[in-house]
């Protein structure tokens, strides 16, 4: 198994190396000069090669590439095109933003959509099961600025709790107070992640729950709850993981609408202003710090389920 | 539960029980008609039919289940004198596991791959309270012991995954069994080994059943295995009794014509000179295919030349036109892999493959449209090889487009034309799959093959999945069509019977090497290799009392299948053989016997010690 492991850091590390090659190439395909951009149009043409050398935008582009790739590894982002500043810096506190709602909404939406999506393979057919399923599909279908609109009506409006914008820094905040902070982005996020979970996890339990070891505990008087949760589940796992790590990718990299509705900044609209300001840099990191997000994140569940198997923890 | 254990007294018995599936429209599809029969304590009772006879359904109901989809309409089942039929889950679920116990078909699905043997095979007694933990440990410990598993003491460590198929099959015994069940529901539990497994698992049911006291109901299509271990037996056929009685009287004197043709449908092993002759109006000087010195296995090919996981090793084998050549062994043996080498989907590592005398390149993608025409490929599962969504016509008519082979007719003809050969009605054309049965879909499936015109069909395990009757008449079907066509079948198959009742020649491969080979009549008598005389030695007859002699004469008692390998040097049945000779078998290769006719056997013994 330590092979596979292995085998799977490799491949994720030849993504990160393939996926930095295209941002960083793509990048450069674009209209628009970084010097330049960083002066502003009224630069003279010596001005902006002093910049364009000082900026090592003279080199041949395999250099720049290795330059850039060598300081994002050690830490160095780069400065902004359009504002001057550390990328690094830029990025902190929306960084900071997007972690925190990213992970409370994992904390509180994911184990709730498991076990109702689980809950429905429980019984399949039953009145419970169709409302989850109607649910589920409605709120796919949904778009969230429009979940979104439906929460503040509820909440601010007809039961005037909370805010219907976060406002206020996050500074020494403890965990009830951040999730009161971000309650309705939570809540709203947590409602779209939770359809595909929910019908990816009753799917996933379902498919186990028609295979013959199953009869067999049923016809060991094994109860319904002991089946579910000692039978099935440990063979569920699998692409359990892999659909909660898309969608915690999702929840990084994914929420602008949620983002700008709610107007607390995080790591989305922060890219969406690099393209409009032409921030090649800021886009460059940006789009780095995706990648990795989810080639950590569909690592970690890939060892999950590489774990759940007991054919590759216990080899013959 | 009580464990007064008075032999006579009836466990289960049923009174004009009747299961079925309810339509939506309220109407009933009706499964099982009415049905009435008993078990009495320390009884063998086994339900015999074809797919569809109702005999699991009716051994179901012992535990109060019914598959999904069809539920009690009728009747009562009455198992220790409460009518299972009629309770609900929750009243079912004490008895389940510890009352009555199920042993299913297959013990590797039966098995959560996830969770160690022992809780699995622990758990109903513990879950239900009759047992703690210790004492469940302690009573599965007797069990592996009495079924003879290796390393009883560990073995419920380990995952199912890690322990061999014939094992599983007893583990699942001990599953059953640890509860102290009253009644034992066996649904065909030795259909899916091999004969050499086969054997060891009856004898240690036979053992523990007789030395536990349980009733038992014993569901099965092999009237051969009935009579190893049955006392009494029902014969079902479509959901109703059609007759029943003490096994050696149904065995010696079956009276109701299903019975007749079951009967008949056994086919026994040939004697010697038995072996069919059929026509060599189709021969021409160079074999239809011919494999030399075949090496091939799974994974990347080494330095050495060699795969990672090598599977066959020094394969020579030839194909007559218009023969059938059996390709035996158990499971693992190399036999499906031979089958993949020969059509081109795994690329041998080394050795040579001829078609016409012309040589073929080793994978699928070096070969001409005229090659892949001529090597086509039966697999066992029909129901797996046949597109669900695609009607017959379609499945059919496309390698007829493919390979251009209408001539003149139109492509409708032509599939008509195959359906007619396989001896199907026209209309199927227009069915989709899963609406014909698994002996029509398997004749499907070959018309696929046929298609193509194909000069070498490569059958494998094709009747493995089907009932007796049914098999009996694809293999009446392949040898009409090859003395029709012309055709070379290799036919794969773990059932020496089938095998040996209609192939020309067969080709023994034990751990991917050739033990035997030659006409069918001179390897089905001596002299013999070890190998194939103990597989020749464990194919059950039906009659009473076979097991028990078989179990005192065969010659291996050392025969219980396990480490299956292929050995770098020497001969892979070293292990087993009851004959080898160390310091000799295990290191050098052995060498090739000609005891005339084509008739070749691997072995360091002569030919005179082998039995000629």
């Amino acid at each position: 198994m330590t092979g596979l492991i292995l085998r799977r850091i490799g491949i994720g590390l030849i993504t990160v190396l393939a996926v930095s090659i295209i941002i960083f190439f793509g990048t450069k395909i674009l209209p628009g000069d970084a010097a330049q951009i960083r002066l502003g149009q009224q630069a003279t043409p010596e001005n902006v090669a002093a910049m364009r050398e000082r900026l090592g935008l003279d080199k041949p582009y395999w250099q720049q590439y290795l330059t850039w790739l060598k300081n994002f590894v050690t830490g160095d982002l780069g400065i902004s095109l359009a504002s001057d500043v550390p990328i690094t810096n830029l990025i902190a506190d929306r960084y900071k933003n997007t972690v925190i709602v990213s992970c409370l909404t994992a904390l509180i939406g994911v184990p709730i959509s498991l076990m109702l999506g689980i809950t429905a393979a429980m019984f399949p057919g039953s009145l419970y099961d169709r409302v989850l399923t109607f649910t589920s599909v409605t709120l796919v279908a949904a778009p969230e600025f429009f979940t979104a609109t439906l929460l503040v009506l509820l909440f601010v409006f007809a039961l005037d709790i909370g805010n219907a914008v976060v406002v206020g820094s996050t500074e020494g905040k403890g965990f009830f107070e951040l999730i009161s902070h971000f309650a309705l982005p939570i809540a709203t996020l947590s409602f779209v992640i939770a359809s595909q979970l929910i019908r990816m996890s009753r799917a996933a339990v379902l498919n186990v729950m028609s295979s013959p070891y199953i009869e067999m505990a049923i016809l060991k008087g094994v109860p319904r709850g002991r089946i579910i949760f000692r039978h099935a589940l440990l063979n569920a796992i699998g692409p359990i993981v892999n659909v909660v790590a898309l969608n915690l990718a999702y929840l990084v990299t994914g929420v602008i609408v949620v983002e700008v509705y709610f107007a607390y900044p995080g790591l989305a609209t922060l890219i969406v202003q690099g393209v409009q300001s032409r921030d090649f840099v800021l886009i460059q990191g940006l789009g780095m710090i995706f990648c990795l997000t989810y080639v950590i994140l569909m690592l970690i569940a890939d060892i999950a389920a590489f774990a759940s198997n007991p054919r590759l923890r216990h080899p013959k | 539960m009580t464990n007064e254990r008075n032999p006579g007294e009836v466990v289960f018995e049923t009174r004009d029980l009747k299961i079925g599936a309810i339509q939506q429209d309220g109407s009933e599809i009706r499964i099982v008609k009415g049905v009435d029969f008993n078990v009495r304590r320390g009884e063998v009772v086994a339900l015999i039919g074809e797919s569809g006879s109702g005999k699991t359904t009716i051994s179901l109901s012992a535990l109060g289940y019914t598959k999904p989809g069809l539920s009690f309409t009728g009747g009562e089942a009455r198992l220790l004198g409460q009518d299972v039929s009629k309770m609900s889950v929750d009243e079912l679920r004490p008895l389940r596991g510890v009352s009555v116990a199920y042993l299913a078909q297959s013990a590797a699905a039966t098995f959560n791959p996830s969770i160690r043997i022992n809780e699995q095979v622990t758990e109903a007694p513990v879950l239900h309270g009759t047992k703690t933990q210790a004492e469940a440990d302690a009573k599965a410990l007797d069990l592996y012991r009495a079924l003879e598993l290796p390393n009883p003491e560990t073995i419920g460590e380990r995952y199912p995954h890690q322990v061999s198929g014939g094992q599983l099959q007893r583990l699942m015994a001990a599953m059953a069994l640890c509860g102290d069940p009253e009644l034992l529901v066996l649904d065909e539990p030795t259909t899916a080994l091999d004969v050499t497994t086969q054997i060891e698992v009856l004898k240690a049911f036979k053992k523990v059943i007789q030395e536990e006291g349980a009733a038992a109901i014993y569901v099965t299509h092999d009237l051969a295995v009935v009579a190893q271990i049955a006392d009494r037996v029902v014969v079902l056929y479509n959901g109703e009794i059609k007759e029943a009685g003490p096994v050696h009287e149904i065995i010696t004197n079956p009276v109701h014509p299903y019975t007749r043709r079951l009967m008949a449908a056994i086919r026994p092993m040939p004697e010697a000179g038995q072996g069919e002759d059929s026509s060599d109006e189709h021969l021409r000087a160079d074999p239809a295919l011919q494999a030399r010195s075949i090496d091939a296995g799974y994974g990347p090919i080494g330095s050495n030349g060699k795969a990672a996981i090598p599977v066959l090793r020094d394969i020579d084998v030839a194909i007559e036109r218009g023969k059938t050549v059996g390709i035996i062994g158990e499971s693992g043996c190399g036999k499906s892999t031979l089958a993949r080498v020969f059509a081109g989907l795994l690329p041998a590592s080394n050795g040579e493959i001829y078609l016409d005398g012309e040589r073929l390149s080793p994978d699928l993608a070096g070969r001409t449209r005229e090659q892949l025409r001529k090597v086509q490929f039966v697999y066992q599962m029909a129901d797996t090889a046949l597109n669900p969504r695609h009607r017959i016509r379609d499945i059919l008519g496309r390698p007829v487009d493919f390979y251009g082979t209408a001539e003149g007719m139109t492509r409708r003809q032509r599939v008509d034309q195959l359906l007619e050969m396989v001896e199907l009605p026209l209309q199927f054309a227009d069915r989709y799959p899963h609406e014909l049965s698994g002996g029509q879909k398997q004749r499907v499936n070959l018309a696929r093959a046929l298609a193509a015109n194909p000069e070498i069909v490569l059958c494998d395990e094709v009747t493995s999945a089907l009932d007796t009757i049914v098999a009996a008449n694809v293999i009446a079907l392949l040898t009409r069509l090859q003395r029709e066509t012309g055709v070379s079948f290799v036919f794969i198959s773990h059932d020496l019977s089938t095998v040996s009742s209609f192939a020309d020649e067969v080709v023994v491969l034990y751990a991917g090497m050739v033990a035997e080979q030659g006409p069918t009549d001179r390897v089905l008598s001596p002299p013999f290799h070890p190998y194939t005389q103990l597989l020749v030695s464990s194919v059950p007859e039906p009659r009473v009392g076979w097991l028990e002699e078989a179990a005192q004469t065969r010659e291996a008692k050392a025969g219980a299948s396990g480490g299956v390998q292929l050995t770098e040097t020497g001969c892979p049945f070293f292990a087993r053989c009851p004959v080898a000779i160390p310091g000799t078998c295990d290191v050098v290769d052995p060498p090739k016997l000609d005891d005339g006719a084509g008739h070749i056997i691997d072995c360091h013994r002569s030919l005179t010690e082998l039995g000629g």
